[in-house]
């Protein structure tokens, strides 16, 4: 609005005519933009690093310096004794429950007899200043005996039990058709992808205010405020009532947050000292503290006809899950199941893995298990193509996926899959010019400004990725999530525990009761644990099940309005229709607004939306585990010094299943955010842990596309095929793009060098060529 | 009530001259002179230094600039990489400006200074090896208007080291008014540390070539036979011609020389460099023979 008045201002001074008002978007389909937009860029958005309390103490956490240790003995004197702590607690300090976890509870909220990885919380201190309770966390005596980390994942079946549980997470064989098919030509490789860390814009940071009856509010970036609420009771040893979790702004989540190493301590600083208590992360801690993307190794042999069509495939996954299970178990169900990609595989016979080990622990980062076999198996088909002398993206044309397919877990693919319209599209769009030889386009070499970048040994490369994911939880997830919907006095009111996360939740609410009741004025309730769970904000959940309930609710509350209306004129309420704040009858006798109707009343609804049920995957790898798909095809130009091994990726053309466009403009910015965090698995981001220790956690080391490192991203087509099951026939859009982008990128510098770059983040060394 | 003092007891003194700033530093033993503070704030924000005072010298106007001395460039240490970037400087010293808008995204330039790289001393610090190809010298500003010189590579290699209270006034290069070139390969597009860099010079008065390798060694390498070899194959009368030849076997030498075999064992054998390594060799050698190449043409 602003934004109008300045154009405004600016054409008055011009003296040109009075431009005409733009009429402020709304409902589905427009771009409306998100209400706290202009609050997060001028910085008055309020974080968690942002809260205060009267009284607060600040908390630190201790936390592991060795992958692998036995712990002899904490000494808390020392720390307790410093003048300015109130509290130092360890695992003898926790009165509930032992452990916890996200996908499986196996994890104690401080290390009691071993630690597991680098940076595991071993005690947690409360001061009356930030640099105290550092001091004092340095101050705790810990005595270990230091063990032989295991930090490969292969050595992880053979070692010694890291944990009760053992080291095996899950093991996945999958069979699918016959095992003796064999093709004419056999391709293999060894693929390996490295540790991506989510890096959040805003480092984790918490508040802890203890309650008069004895229970506890988080304030916390949670984007699982139920689930959260429900690990911390349990540690706590209170009942979930006792405990509430007030969502505050999410600041950046492509993976779960909270960490809990340091939310459970928070709650329990407050608890034990009655005061509220304040942590915000420092970037390193940031690092040691929530999960990754997990490093994964994958070998593969692919048989195919002559023509290219794919006969066969074998493969093994293994991922590492680092020291606790986490989400591994979905990982790895998401990475068996796509193992084919997107293609018509008629026998599969795909074992997957996924191991514990002393490195930092992997969890959900979007498109986990997914993106990693993608980079596999595409190069599997550029290996292919190569053997056969074919073109990269004929090849894959030849064995593309559509609705009706069967998946190697014997799922037929029911929702659209228009795989082959996506490839041809970035296939035939126009490719980028080549930069002209002269001084102002020297910053368009590998390199970049001021880079060494030398025309002369720059080569082009163009290659194809195209990605696959599930959307919603697998395998027997409930998820379902609850909304309500107030009206009154002319304003709606969404009232729904589904965290906004930078997803565009919230604007995507607004639309729907817009749209739905023909409420301009939409405002959607900040989040807590009073509200019912709505679940985790992952895999596109609440554009399907949250906006399912929202949009259900809405209709409830619109029956509920247009009943007297439809009532007295002897008509059904679907002869009624509400636009632009108006009620028409089909026939046009009745016209009112809606504020008339609703005549100071308020209406309340409340709805769930319940996706159908998933079946977990069976022992051999078989089910319909998955609820709905999605596709992207991307196609990269790189540019490569093929003396230095840089590489500038040049363009992506994107063309992505889409279902149905609800925000033009939310869903460019995604498709643009998962295509830049995939630039940064293909060429910079690996957080590396040599021994099992995480080397250079900072933003310094760890390198994260800027915006010189990210391409021209051309959105070429969106097929708007609706998903017939999903709420508005909309697909999730955020995750995908990271699955192909990496794959893509790879592809493209295989073209460019004819190097066979096996690992991702691809190194410089791979991407030169050596004469002779 | 809280054991910390508040922030604003902390001694922060801004003077406006050189003299002023070390008679500060005389005067708080404990006190940290800060200048751009990119990687004193860094330190600071990462709770590794918790400095009882600081000496801003972002006011001292007299090391913000650069002066003329005898066929010599007087650089002010308080320079930064921004203002070091502009034209009118690449037009005096190209290749320290080109280090200067290769150091790091506009903000780190817009406050990081000369002088401060020169005090850090990270490897991967970008004016280093143009200043040791430039063979610069420091002006030292020390107790009661002391002044003293020393070459910057005696600073970079620990031979002189300076001492409490002491702060680098300014830095002293000669004015060679021929080619200089500055190339950084690093792993990405965008801003990022350098994985090697070469600084390279022409002194076409005294007919040699000087370079410097930045940042796979803790300082600046110099390839001193290198550059004695490949001057003595230009033919500086003749528009600075090469063989195109020399051009690569000036990369190689200068790889070889910062990169060395490992020693042959007692049986004889040479240990094979890890992959890696080798690598860095060849990017040495692509950066020092591209480097010569845009010098002489």
């Amino acid at each position: 609005m602003s934004n109008d008045a300045a154009t405004a201002e600016a054409a008055g001074t011009a003296e040109a005519p009075p431009p005409v008002a733009e009429p402020i978007p709304h409902g589905l389909g427009a771009s409306l933009p998100p209400a706290d937009a202009r609050a997060k860029t001028e910085g008055t958005f309020p974080y968690a690093a942002d809260l205060w309390a009267e009284g607060l103490l600040w908390a630190a956490v201790l936390r592991s310096p060795h992958p692998h240790a036995r712990i002899v003995s904490i000494d808390t004197t020392h720390a307790r004794e410093m003048p300015g702590v109130r509290a130092v607690v360890t695992h003898e300090d926790v009165p509930g429950a032992a452990l916890h976890g996200r996908g499986r509870a196996d994890r104690p909220v401080f290390a009691s007899d071993v630690v597991r990885h680098h940076g595991e919380p071993l005690a947690a201190v409360a001061a009356d200043h930030p640099d105290t309770a550092r001091m004092a966390a340095a101050a705790v005596i810990v005595e270990y005996e230091v063990l032989d980390p295991v930090i490969d994942p292969e050595q992880a079946f053979e070692a010694e039990p890291l944990h009760p549980d053992g080291n095996l997470i899950r093991h996945i064989p999958l069979h699918h058709g016959d095992p003796d098919a064999a093709g004419e030509i056999v391709v293999e490789g060894l693929y390996r992808i490295g540790r991506q860390d989510p890096a959040p814009i805003g480092a984790e940071a918490g508040l802890a205010v203890p309650r008069p009856d004895g229970g506890v509010e988080l304030y916390l970036a949670s984007t699982d405020p139920h689930g959260d609420r429900d690990a911390a009771a349990e540690c706590y040893g209170l009942t979930p009532e006792q405990v509430k979790i007030v969502v505050t702004g999410v600041p950046g989540a492509t993976a779960d947050r909270e960490d809990q190493g340091f939310q459970l301590p928070l709650g329990l600083l407050a608890l034990r000292t009655g005061c509220p208590v304040k942590l915000t992360a420092t970037r390193e801690e940031s690092f040691l503290g929530h999960a990754h993307r997990h490093p994964t190794l994958l070998r593969y042999r692919h048989h195919a006809d002559a023509e290219g069509r794919v006969v066969k495939v074998e493969a093994q996954i293994l991922l590492d899950a680092g020291a606790y299970a986490d989400t591994s178990s979905d990982a790895l169900a998401a990475a068996v199941a796509f193992a084919c990609g997107p293609y018509v595989v008629p026998n599969a016979f795909i074992e997957g893995w996924a191991v514990r080990t002393n490195n930092p622990p992997s969890g959900h980062v979007r498109g986990e298990g997914a993106m990693q076999v993608c980079a596999a198996y595409e190069a599997q088909m550029d290996k292919i193509a190569k053997k056969l002398g074919l073109d990269p993206a004929e090849v894959r044309l030849r064995n593309v996926l559509a609705t009706g397919d069967v998946l190697p877990t014997g799922q037929t693919v029911t929702c659209p899959a228009p795989v082959a319209e996506l490839l041809q599209a970035v296939r035939d769009f126009p490719l980028p010019a080549l930069p002209k030889d002269t001084p102002e386009d020297e910053w368009l070499l590998p390199g970049g400004p001021e880079g060494a970048g030398e025309p002369g040994a720059v080569r082009r490369g163009v290659g194809y990725g195209i990605g696959m994911v599930h959307m919603l939880g697998a395998e027997g997830a409930d998820e379902v999530s609850t909304a309500t919907v107030k009206v009154q006095d002319g304003v709606a009111t969404v009232l729904c525990a589904a965290v906004e996360t930078g997803q565009g939740f919230t604007t995507l609410a607004r639309q729907i009761v817009q749209d739905t009741l023909g409420v301009d004025e939409v405002q959607v309730a900040p989040v807590d644990t009073d509200q019912p769970p709505a679940g985790p904000g992952c895999r596109g959940r609440h554009t399907w099940v949250s906006g399912g309930a929202v949009e259900r609710a809405a209709k409830m509350v619109r029956t509920q309005l247009l009943q007297p209306l439809a009532h007295q004129f002897g008509m059904s309420t679907e002869l009624l229709q509400i636009a632009d704040g108006k009620i028409t009858s089909y026939d046009g006798v009745l016209s009112t607004t809606v504020a008339e109707a609703l005549d100071g009343k308020e209406l309340w609804a409340t709805a769930q939306c319940r996706p159908h049920p998933t079946e977990p995957l069976d022992g051999t790898g078989q089910g319909d585990a998955f609820v709905g798909m999605a596709f992207c095809a991307i196609r990269a130009v790189v540019d490569v010094d093929i003396e230095i091994g840089s590489v500038r990726v040049v363009e992506l053309a994107v063309a992505q299943d889409v279902g149905r466009v609800l925000n033009p403009a939310q869903l460019t910015a995604r498709i643009e955010a998962g295509v830049t965090q995939g630039v940064g698995i293909a060429l910079t981001e690996n957080l590396r842990t040599p021994r099992g220790l995480i080397r250079h956690p900072d933003l310094t080391g760890y390198a994260l596309p800027t915006a010189l490192d990210t391409p021209d991203i051309r959105i070429v087509k969106l097929v708007e095929e609706r998903d017939v099951v999903a709420p508005f026939g909309a697909k999730a859009v955020s995750a995908v793009p990271v699955v192909a982008s990496p794959a893509a990128v790879a592809s493209a510098v295989r073209a460019a060098t004819g190097r066979p770059v096996n690992r991702l983040p691809i190194r410089p060394q791979a991407a030169v060529v050596t004469a002779g | 009530m809280t054991t910390h003092a508040p922030q604003a007891a902390q001694a922060v003194t801004l003077p406006t001259t050189l003299d002023e700033a070390v008679a500060a530093l005389a005067a708080m033993p404990a006190a940290v002179p800060v200048a751009g503070g990119t990687d004193l704030m860094a330190a600071v924000n990462s709770g590794q230094l918790r400095p009882a005072a600081l000496v801003g010298l972002g006011r001292i106007s007299e090391i913000r600039g650069w002066q003329y001395q005898d066929g010599h460039a007087l650089l002010g240490a308080g320079l930064t990489h921004a203002r070091m970037g502009r034209p009118d400087f690449a037009a005096l010293i190209p290749a320290l400006a080109a280090a200067a808008r290769a150091a790091g995204p506009p903000q780190i330039r817009n406050a990081g200074t000369l002088g401060g790289n020169i005090a850090s001393a990270a490897p991967t610090g970008d004016a280093l090896p143009v200043l040791a190809a430039l063979e610069a010298t420091l002006i030292i500003a020390g107790p009661d208007g002391a002044r003293r010189e020393m070459p910057v590579s005696h600073l970079l290699a620990g031979m002189e080291m300076l001492r409490a209270g002491e702060l680098i006034g300014y830095v002293r290069m000669p004015l060679l008014h021929a080619p200089q070139v500055f190339l950084k390969a690093t792993g990405r597009t965008g801003p990022g540390r350098a994985t090697a860099s070469v600084a390279l010079v022409l002194d076409p008065a005294r007919r040699g070539v000087r370079c410097a390798v930045g940042a796979i060694a803790p300082m600046p390498l110099r390839p001193l036979e290198a550059e004695q070899w490949v001057a003595s194959l230009i033919d500086w009368d003749n528009g600075r011609a090469i063989v195109p030849e020399a051009l690569h076997g000036f990369g190689e030498y200068v790889a070889a020389a910062c990169i060395p075999d490992p020693a042959p064992a007692e049986d004889g054998s040479v240990a094979q460099l890890p992959p890696a390594v080798l690598h860095l060799r060849r990017t040495v050698a692509a950066l020092a023979r591209r480097a010569l190449g845009r010098a002489l043409t």
